[in-house]
């Protein structure tokens, strides 16, 4: 059976790389008593797919992996124990079976909610830098593509963008950002605010996928009459409401 | 690993300070700790609190057995606590330089100056200049002379403190040999003295000295004539005139590391050690470590099972290796491997891998090989060290051709198809025919290979040697780095063509660096004191090593290459590290060394009469080693220790 397990990723160990996480999974799975599938062959893998890599340095509230079991897991328990494998700052937030057929991760995300603090101007004139960008039809971004320069026109996948006030060290702002077809990352976007501004901190906060139309967090994603077993934050995306998850939270 | 692990203190740390640095650096992993298995006891006043500090990156240092074993141990004391640090990368560095924020711990993000102790592990002579800098970034005073009762002791343990004497104006204490008793005895005396209410650093060093297997070089004077060395005596009729090795006589009673850490990124062995024995008496003698960690002591088969089980369960490993010098020699590997891989088969975790540091040449060597690789199968790597018997002879490494093609056929025949071969040249007697015998082998490998398929290759990865101290070769002139360049040429012409042989080789120059610290005296401390101030540090990276630091400096200070690495020492001549005794019979070593040039081998002293060397008898105590008889396949081909890369490689980091 595959299961899809969401997690957060938090503190100090925001400061370890995605494969590192990959590799603390594989070891914590074991320690919790999982039996993982391996993949056949002559290097046999454990059977383990993540979700898009999150930056080092960032931290999260929803971050996702698939796994292929071997044999059924008591789903009421094993967050606890798979959290409780885990170091500090990683936790287990919630775990739901995956139906099969179900696309992946990587497939189906359409896009993240993000905090962000940044710093180098104040905060009215990120919060000018802001509207403007908001306000242009068109913002092309120079991209290397294997050595190839090309323009890309990013607006589109700034889907919302706003500012959420003063934060411990500089200025809050919360966004939401595509992440098919046209794309942009956090550390590409807080530039074009201004060239002293800088990204100091980042939590993503949602994933979005979409499934046949509708957007649903990917744990609904994985069977939607799994609903009653998983935690709250599920149900449709609200652009507008991007904001809610602003600087009360932080850590 | 949970919430528990991390306890809050008050006491100053510059985590605050150092946060906002670290998403502008490398790989800043390393400096968050929060390993499994780390001790995390609070800062305390009233302990004894150790720093051990590995002198190179956090990848490098981390997997280091020898300083969890004693970091463990001081944690589980109720009078002392230990936190680890590793040397700063140099982007991280420049951005503490410059911010004013000194070495750290990477549990509690302490000043490495706060420490009563400072504890360096010395694997590598390389490293000596990042041990400077990590002293000066903990905003203590370089010079042992300068420093007062508020600054830690600085120490140092491992396989290179068997010549410390090159760092002798830096370091305050060293510890020779086995450190799991030392460092309790050390704590004592220092706990005792804090008790004391003194402030008279140099009254504790004394006290120090008094303890078996701890020097205090600032306790004794070095006395020249002219460029040799007439003799080191003690200041003092209380500081003795040989300082002895500590040897741990059971390992069974020393079952360490019991929490062995599991990092949070990844490090140059990720996987669960067990260390099965200690010592090894194959008597290869270009082996420091094999001289100098007789005799060999035998973990118990069970005690070696039990370690492995709780290891994997708490760590969630899938891959164990079974640690020493030559694992192949433990009394009944194959059975205690069927154990393990039975064992981690009937708890249903998936597939485990059990791997070895080093594969004895023959073809018992590559059946275990198979046993224990049934999960992912990587390359197999043999040593033979030399390319002629007659060379092999005189290293007292006794592989036939034989052993080595049968190992070789077993292996391709398995199903393996890349096979990587470690030799040495420049050593003692060579010629050109022992250098394109290397050749001629690897050749000869690959043509096995082809037999079974046409993917056969072979990698010849070439190291200069270095001679050591406490080695029959302790005598013998190093290679000059131009001869090692040459001999590395001839080879590379000779292979060019050789379809399916590749050749890898470390800079001669870098084995040049490491020789003038190797076997140099004190007259060395300002030439290494100087390459740091030149901003020679992490010298064993080849992006960073510059050997015109070494050289300018040597000339700079008036010494000569000639003298300190290229020349033949005699018999009579008094050694710098004649002062310390690694157990080793001098006169043992000499025979042993007019053996070599007669190019006689000798046997293991396991399984045959005592040579006296001193490492048993001279200590009271002996093999401790389940079987009777030789393991089967009666070859003494074993790999030799590269648990210790050589040190630079081309175009890369150090390790591979
Ligand atoms: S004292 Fe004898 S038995 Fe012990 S290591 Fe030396 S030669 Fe071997």
């Amino acid at each position: 059976m595959k299961i899809r397990v969401r997690f957060s990723k938090k503190g100090r160990v925001r400061f370890i790389s995605h494969r590192d996480v990959a590799r603390v999974f594989e070891r914590a799975l074991r320690v919790a008593g999982a039996s993982v599938a391996y993949s056949e062959g002559f290097s046999p893998r454990p059977k383990i797919s993540f979700g898009l890599a999150l930056s080092v340095g960032f931290e999260s509230d929803a971050e996702y992996l698939d796994v292929d079991l071997a044999a059924p897991v008591d789903q009421e328990d094993f967050p606890r124990k798979l959290s409780a494998a885990l170091p500090d700052g990683l936790m287990v937030v919630a775990v739901a079976p995956l139906e099969p057929g179900t696309p992946s991760l990587q497939q189906s995300i359409v896009c993240c909610e993000w905090d962000f603090e940044v710093i180098g101007l104040d905060e009215a004139a990120i919060t000018q830098a802001v509207s403007e960008l908001l306000e242009r039809s068109e913002v092309v971004l120079e991209r290397d593509r294997k050595g190839k320069r090309t323009a890309v026109d990013i607006r589109p996948a700034v889907l919302s963008l706003k500012v959420a006030g003063p934060t411990a060290n500089g200025v809050g702002l919360s966004a939401t950002l595509a992440t098919d077809q046209v794309t942009i990352r956090p550390d590409e976007l807080i530039p074009l605010l201004g060239e002293s501004v800088e990204l100091s901190r980042a939590w993503r906060r949602k994933q979005w996928t979409n499934v046949d139309g509708q957007q649903l967090e990917p744990l609904a994603a994985a069977g939607d009459h799994r609903r009653e077993t998983h935690v709250r934050d599920i149900g449709p995306i609200e652009l507008a409401a991007a904001q809610n998850a602003a600087a009360g939270s932080k850590t | 690993m949970s919430e528990t692990t991390v306890r809050h203190s008050t006491a100053p740390t510059v985590w605050p300070q150092l946060e906002g640095l670290l998403h502008r650096v490398s790989k800043p992993a390393r400096y968050i700790g929060g390993e499994l298995g780390a001790a995390y006891k609070a800062p305390n006043k009233d302990l004894i609190s150790w720093l051990f500090v590995y002198p190179d990156t956090y990848e490098i240092g981390l997997p280091n057995q020898g300083l969890q074993i004693l970091y463990e141990i001081i944690n589980e004391r109720s009078d002392g606590r230990a936190d680890r640090s590793y040397a700063p990368w140099t982007d991280l560095e420049a951005l503490m330089r410059a911010q004013g924020i000194p070495l750290f711990s990477v549990e509690h993000h302490t000043p490495a100056g706060d420490f009563d102790v400072m504890a360096f592990n010395l694997s590598a002579e390389l490293t000596y200049t990042n041990v400077l800098n990590c002293v000066d970034l903990a905003g203590v005073p370089v010079r042992a002379d300068e420093r007062n009762i508020d600054h830690p002791i600085v120490m140092a343990g491992g396989h290179c403190t068997y010549n410390p004497e090159p760092l002798a104006d830096f370091l305050d204490v060293v510890v020779l040999g086995d450190g799991e008793e030392a460092v309790g005895e050390i704590t004592d005396i220092m706990a005792q003295f804090r008790g004391s209410g003194s402030t008279d650093r140099t009254e504790l060093l004394r006290e120090l000295s008094h303890l078996e297997g701890v020097y205090v070089p600032s306790m004794y004077v070095a006395h020249y004539d002219g460029p040799a060395l007439r003799a080191v005596e003690p200041r003092f009729p209380d500081v003795p005139a040989m300082v002895r090795k500590r040897t741990v006589s059971d390992l069974a009673e020393w079952p360490y590391p019991k929490n062995q850490l599991v990092p949070l990124t990844e490090v140059v062995h990720d996987r669960l050690s067990v260390e099965v024995f200690r010592g090894c008496t194959r008597g290869c003698r270009f082996c420091q470590a094999g001289m100098i960690t007789r005799p060999v002591r035998e973990r118990p088969a069970d005690q070696v099972r039990t370690m492995v089980k709780d290891g994997l369960d708490r760590s969630g490993y899938d891959e164990v290796t079974l640690t020493s010098l030559s694992t192949a020699d433990m009394s009944g590997v194959d059975g205690l491997v069927t154990d393990i891989m039975n064992d981690s088969d009937a708890c249903g975790a998936g597939p485990l891998s059990v791997s070895l540091p080093s594969l004895r040449v023959d073809a018992f060597g590559v059946d275990i090989a198979a046993e224990i690789q049934r999960g992912r199968r990587t390359g197999l790597t043999f040593a033979p060290e030399a390319g002629t018997w007659r060379m092999r002879q005189i290293i007292n490494k006794l592989i036939s051709e034989d052993d080595l093609y049968g190992a070789v056929d077993a292996a391709y025949s398995q199903g393996w198809k890349r096979m990587k071969l470690y030799f040495l040249t420049g050593l003692p007697s060579e010629t050109d025919e022992d250098t394109l015998g290397i050749g001629e082998l690897a050749k000869n490998c690959v043509d096995i290979g082809r037999k079974y398929t046409k993917r056969a290759s072979t990698t010849v990865s070439l190291g200069g040697f270095v001679p050591k101290p406490f080695t029959p070769f302790q005598w013998f002139g190093q290679n000059t780095d131009v001869e090692l360049q040459r001999k590395i040429f001839l080879l590379k012409d000779s292979t060019k063509r050789m379809h399916g042989v590749n050749l890898k080789w470390h800079d001669p120059k870098a084995t040049l660096a490491e020789g003038i610290t190797a076997r140099g005296d004190r007259r060395l401390g300002p030439v290494i004191e100087d390459v740091w101030r030149r901003g020679g540090t992490f010298q064993e990276w080849s992006e960073h090593f510059d050997v015109s630091l070494w050289t300018e400096a040597m000339e700079r200070h008036g010494l000569s290459i000639d003298w300190y690495v290229y020349r033949h020492r005699t018999e009579d001549e008094v050694l710098p590290w004649d002062h310390l005794d690694a157990g080793l019979h001098k006169d043992f070593l000499w025979t042993d060394w007019m053996d070599a040039l007669d190019e006689v081998g000798l046997p293991d002293c396991r399984w045959t009469p005592c040579y006296d060397c001193g490492a048993c008898t001279g200590y009271g105590i002996e093999h401790v080693v389940a079987s009777a008889t030789a393991p089967a396949g009666g070859s003494q081909g074993t790999a030799g220790p590269r648990t210790k890369a050589v040190p630079v490689t081309l175009g890369m980091g150090p390790r591979q």
